[in-house]
């Protein structure tokens, strides 16, 4: 594989990696409140954060475009602050981001519900604080949901096109992901380039895959 | 019954009229071949399906066997690229128009362009263009940046889309500060503003040539369409459009 290749999948692990620690400590908030909590706004919140997942990726990237554009709400705050997002990476980052955010709020809103509440009240009654019976009863009961969200929500992140290409562009060597490549050498009719990425995107989901059910294991 | 029959022809137009023929053109021809289609279907009853896009991306599905009758190209490499592969008939095939290219900047823009060589200044931060290594608009785009020796001085700036009316989107919204498109693209949209008219004896030789495809199960009724085109009514239409005819060899 050509370095130009590499470059693009070593890319596409950074942006995609970024993009899935920035949604991490959000996605397990929301979570939280959706599976115990019940509040004014909640089925508004549950809709808008599965949108992403059920509408076809490019009108969330258009959605996306029309607040970070340069004209957009977001985008002007942003300008003047002299920071780019449209066609950049900063922009991969976002579309990743909204596009996996969903998944790993359904993993993680799924443990939690899992949990038997009567070990948290159990912590408490001896006296746990809020915020230790959280760090050291639901997340280590939940935590099998919460990997398996994490690793969805990567390999989400890794195959994002649609909004990606909306909000970021294709620009070689700079926004353009794994996913946009092999399309580009699909149009180009570079097949063996479009191929040997495809075999690289294969290799990477197989070790997030397996990698998480490793971890799992160990701990069970 | 006869519901269902309605049912049917929408579902599958072919059974309905004459002949379907299926156009893959250049995504600058969109709108001209728009207005011109119900002339001609008018005419010839024939109806017309319009596959737009880059001529790069088209000529590709034409290679993976895509259905089409007529294809018109924004560049004369795309054409030869299939007549090389014997994908279209080679009789058929002629330059039907000409263009020429324009910088265009968001309409409310305060950026100073008025020669190709402000795209260098630092106020200009990013230039939207059709992808430079294989939409016809992008390689002319290259073409003459080259020529004037500006192109490695705004390569780093340059935002490559999918097709010529990518860049005009990226600057009708102004998320690209300038753009290079046809003159033609830049004719239609109100929301931006041509900062430098590309002359025709600067700029590079743009050509759509325009062919029958080999594979096409109506070679006669593609001709015909093709005629259409080279017609005096129909060449109104482009040049209201802003588009050059080529003379008819």
């Amino acid at each position: 594989m050509s370095a130009g290749n590499w470059h693009i999948v070593a890319f596409t692990l950074r942006v995609a990696a970024l993009s899935t620690l920035l949604i991490l400590p959000f996605g397990i908030g929301v979570a939280w409140l959706l599976a115990r909590y019940r509040w004014p706004g909640k089925s508004l919140v549950e809709t808008l954060v599965t949108l992403p997942l059920v509408m076809p990726p490019v009108a969330t990237g258009l959605v996306l475009l029309k607040l970070i554009g340069r004209r957009g709400p977001l985008g002007q705050l942003l300008d003047h602050a002299g920071i780019e997002v449209v066609f950049t990476w900063r922009a991969v980052v976002l579309a990743m981001m909204a596009m996996s955010f969903p998944l790993l709020v359904r993993g993680c809103r799924v443990a939690f519900e899992e949990v038997n509440v009567r070990f948290e009240q159990v912590a408490r009654t001896l006296g746990a604080s809020d915020w230790r019976v959280f760090a050291t009863i639901t997340v280590p009961l939940a935590l099998r949901g919460i990997v398996g969200g994490l690793v969805l929500a990567f390999a989400r992140a890794i195959g994002e096109f649609g909004a990606t290409i909306v909000v970021a562009g294709n620009i070689p060597g700079r926004t353009r992901t794994l996913a946009l490549a092999i399309y580009d050498d699909a149009q180009l009719g570079h097949d063996a380039d479009a191929y040997r990425l495809l075999a690289v995107a294969a290799v990477i989901a197989f070790v997030a895959l397996w990698t998480s059910e490793a971890i799992l294991r160990r701990q069970r | 019954m006869r519901r269902l029959l309605l049912l049917t022809a929408m579902l599958f137009p072919a059974l309905a009229s004459a002949a379907t023929l299926h156009v893959s053109a250049a995504a600058s021809l969109t709108d001209v071949l728009q207005e011109l289609a119900p002339l001609y279907e008018k005419q010839s009853g024939d109806a017309l399906l319009f596959n737009f896009g880059a001529s790069s991306l088209l000529a590709r599905q034409i290679e993976e066997g895509a259905p089409a009758d007529l294809f018109i190209s924004a560049d004369e490499l795309k054409m030869d690229q299939l007549q090389v592969r014997r994908l279209i008939v080679a009789a058929s095939r002629r330059s039907i128009l000409s263009n020429t290219l324009a910088i265009i900047v968001p309409k409310e823009s305060r950026m100073k362009i008025d020669s190709p060589a402000d795209l260098a200044d630092d106020s200009v931060r990013n230039i939207a263009v059709a992808d430079p290594q294989t939409v016809p608009a992008g390689l002319y785009a290259k073409e003459y940046l080259r020529k004037l020796k500006l192109w490695q001085k705004i390569v780093f700036k340059v935002v490559p889309t999918d097709n010529v009316r990518g860049a005009l989107a990226a600057v009708e919204a102004g998320n690209a500060d300038a753009g290079i498109v046809y003159k033609t693209d830049a004719l239609i949209s109100k929301l931006v503003r041509i900062a430098y008219d590309v002359p025709v004896s600067e700029g590079p030789d743009i050509s759509y040539p325009a062919a029958v495809v080999t594979d096409s199960k109506q070679p006669a009724a593609a001709q015909r369409l093709l005629d259409f085109l080279q017609s005096p009514p129909a060449q109104a239409v482009f040049r209201k459009y802003g588009f050059l005819i080529k003379p008819r060899k």
